[in-house]
């Protein structure tokens, strides 16, 4: 394992945050006993992408890049049920012998439209509280993110597809955080070869040497990026966070990292992919629904928080509709 | 694996639309007579609800076959035809040929779409209407696609069962939306359940265990009967409860692996959390005994309550290993599982009947759907009751629902069902 000094020294980082750098800090979500990890990453540059050499690779990961990030805070785990069913069905208002919920008085955190609630069971049988929440579209996950960020006073927001790989990597330049040979996977990560076909509750594998855990694993997690194949090709060297901001389409949005339903190959760190209409294929309404996919049972997210925000992510936030086109 | 196979199919058991992808191109292609192979002769779709469902199943048939185009509509209010129209023109214009004069809405509108020159009626209103307007469409000549379930009470069972032989005798097709049978996982599954990979069945369960639905707010100038359409899930005579409305699905893959429909059922139910005047008068959960031919029970359970465990699945217990349905999975002495790809059934079930139809052999699912509502019945019947129902009992009640006139007005809600006090009729 790396150990994070050594990494930066070695990387030549100078901090772009002014003051004190960030610390690894605890976040209780308002009103409830629901508290997630913050794991501080330091600003820094890394190589974006993967070699030609990587096995497994596709053409989407290069070319390789350089790239350059102001410093943040990323989720230590996936996002899991206990936190995500706050969100999506206002437990968050609810008096604990209620029967009923409150109903939600329009200010904050209460002002953002919550999930209409799916045909089904979300959770697919997996169970909930600590496992990681499933199945949410891009648009859900990213208001899932205003809703929190209301409820806390703090930004928080899906992760830049830079910064995740940024976290994912910890300062490796192999195809996973742990070296190139995927035997060691199973150590690391939730996949297709040991999953037994189903999402495990976070945090019960090793984390990377950020301390980040299921980053190749466990649900492939939204990124904040709509996904281009060739976009690679047009980032300017020495970029400072870079982002592809999406528009109003449903489709596509990166998602990375691999999940409980993915081979090896899909887990590196460099891997991408982009949504899909066919996650919604089993969806019987039109239109679809802009908050459940019915296909993307491998799909979750992490959330990240920036300790000052690049100019072109303030006050950004999802143009999707009812009304958007694929 | 290339990039953009990466991008299509994330998993799998992800669909790779190629075959679809080129119906779809060819759909958009302006509608040619003659452009078709012989026997795909044009299909004119008639909407009878024009809901999400309704809209999404003239998109499914849409998508799947060529040569489909939709001729008119109707619905209950006018804006639903209005909002139906406008999605499904976002992508589809070419394929819309429904003028004002063929948008119909009132309670009557089903008669003026089914005199239209439509010959593909989707049937997806509430499923309170079903049987009246599944015996006018036979009564006017129609192929139908219907949404399930295909009924709400005893009377509405009857009145479909007399039109299972009436349609072939007429040679109508009726398709069902119980899309599952047409799913390409579950037809593998069973399959090998039938060829006896799991021996004889001897116990079995199911549930569709959820959360809560949507519902829609009460507006001032909503009469008593328009709050109730529109909020249609939480009324016995639009819906049958959510174990007749949801619940079907699952009691009929069951149904299907049995062979049969069960006997008698034994059930138990309440109202605890979803108590409020919004959720209207039905049940919030249901546990349901199901007893089959030679002494098979199934255990079937439907909730509808936030923050519970959630199912919705089916499993099988044979004498020689055991079978999760819905996961295409089978353990035991023949061990199994589904590893190919699977399809898109909303849409394949479209593909199915139309060829069926174009081929001269309409497919008729209507004694399948109609033996399912009636088990979910019956299981509503027992709950609601607290008695043991049995399958003629539940066939030859006399309680039907749906008001005998029906128009805007006032209209009570009914009481909730009290099981040792609500009587079986």
């Amino acid at each position: 394992m790396v150990k994070r000094g050594t990494v930066l020294a070695a990387c030549g980082i100078a901090a772009l945050a002014a003051g004190q750098p960030p610390s690894t800090y605890t976040e209780t979500i308002p009103g409830t006993r629901v508290s997630f990890e913050m794991v501080a990453i330091p600003s820094g540059h890394f190589t974006m992408g993967s070699p030609a050499t990587e096995k497994g690779r596709t053409a989407s990961e290069g070319p390789t890049h350089d790239v350059e990030l102001r410093a943040f805070w990323i989720g230590r785990t996936e996002v899991t049920w206990d936190e995500y069913d706050l969100f999506a069905f206002s437990m968050d208002l609810e008096r604990p012998s209620s029967a009923q919920p409150r109903p939600a008085p329009p200010s904050g955190a209460d002002a953002v439209t919550r999930p209409t609630p799916p045909y089904g069971d979300e959770s697919f049988g997996y169970g909930k509280g600590k496992q990681p929440a499933i199945n949410m579209t891009w648009h859900a996950a990213m208001e899932y993110c205003r809703w929190l960020s209301a409820k806390t006073g703090k930004t928080y927001r899906l992760p830049t597809e830079a910064e995740w790989e940024y976290a994912a990597r910890a300062g490796t330049t192999t195809a996973y955080s742990f070296g190139n040979d995927a035997r060691a996977l199973g150590e690391y990560a939730w996949t297709r070869e040991n999953s037994g076909e189903r999402p495990h509750p976070v945090a019960t594998k090793k984390p990377n040497a950020w301390g980040l855990f299921d980053m190749h694993g466990n649900v492939s997690e939204w990124i904040l990026d709509q996904y281009d194949a060739g976009y690679y090709r047009t980032v300017q060297p020495g970029t400072v966070g870079p982002v592809l901001l999406p528009g109003n389409h449903r489709f596509p949005h990166v998602s990375r990292g691999g999940s409980w339903d993915d081979e090896a190959s899909l887990a590196r760190s460099a891997a991408r992919r982009g949504s899909a209409p066919d996650w919604s294929r089993r969806d019987p309404q039109s239109p679809k629904s802009i908050w459940w996919h019915t296909n993307a049972l491998f799909a979750g997210f992490r959330v990240v928080r920036a300790v000052e925000e690049q100019d072109n992510l303030k006050g950004f936030r999802s143009a999707i509709t009812r009304d958007s086109s694929q | 694996m290339s990039a953009d196979q990466f991008t299509a199919a994330p998993s799998r058991r992800d669909f790779i639309k190629t075959t679809t992808a080129a119906t779809l191109g060819l759909s958009f292609a302006p509608m040619m007579p003659g452009a078709y192979a012989s026997g795909t002769d044009a299909i004119r779709i008639g909407l009878i609800g024009c809901g999400g469902r309704g809209t999404g199943a003239v998109l499914n048939a849409f998508e799947g076959a060529e040569g489909v185009k939709l001729v008119a509509m109707g619905d209950a209010f006018a804006d639903r035809v209005a909002s139906s129209l406008a999605e499904i023109g976002k992508e589809h214009a070419a394929q819309i040929e429904v003028p004002k004069d063929r948008q119909f809405v009132g309670f009557d509108a089903y008669k003026h779409v089914l005199a239209s020159d439509a010959n593909y009626i989707i049937l997806a209103t509430p499923p309170g209407f079903r049987p009246i307007h599944l015996a006018a469409a036979i009564a006017a000549g129609k192929h139908v696609f219907t949404e399930k379930p295909i009924a709400v009470d005893g009377p509405g069972i009857r009145q479909v069962f007399a039109l299972v032989e009436q349609a072939k005798a007429k040679g109508l097709g009726v398709a069902a939306g119980t899309q599952r049978r047409h799913q390409t996982g579950y037809l593998e599954t069973l399959k090998r359940v039938q060829d006896g990979a799991i021996g004889k069945i001897v116990a079995a369960r199911c549930a569709w265990n959820q959360g809560f639905l949507w519902k829609k707010d009460r507006q001032p100038e909503w009469s008593d009967v328009e709050w109730q359409l529109r909020n249609w899930l939480y009324f016995t005579w639009l819906s049958g409860d959510h174990i007749v409305e949801q619940h079907v699905h699952n009691i009929d893959v069951v149904n299907w692996a049995m062979g049969t429909h069960p006997v008698a059922a034994h059930g138990m139910g309440g109202r605890q959390v979803r108590t409020g005047p919004e959720w209207g008068h039905i049940f919030d959960h249901f546990s349901i005994d199901y007893e089959y031919p030679g002494n098979v029970h199934l255990h079937s359970q439907a909730r509808q309550i936030q923050g519970c465990e959630g199912s919705v699945s089916e499993a099988l217990v044979g004498d020689r290993g055991q079978c999760q349905v819905d996961k295409y999975a089978i353990t035991g002495a023949k061990a199994w599982k589904f590893d190919g790809k699977d399809n898109a059934p909303y849409v394949q079930e479209h593909t199915d009947f139309i060829a069926s139809l174009r081929a001269g052999k309409p497919l008729n699912e209507l004694k399948n759907v109609t033996e399912s509502t009636l088990t979910a019945i019956m299981g509503r019947m027992s709950a609601y009751t607290g008695q043991p129902v049995t399958w003629d009992q539940a066939l030859n009640s006399t309680e039907a629902l749906m008001p005998p006139s029906l128009t805007f007005g006032p209209m009570e809600v009914p009481p909730v069902p009290m099981p040792g006090r609500t009587k079986l009729t």
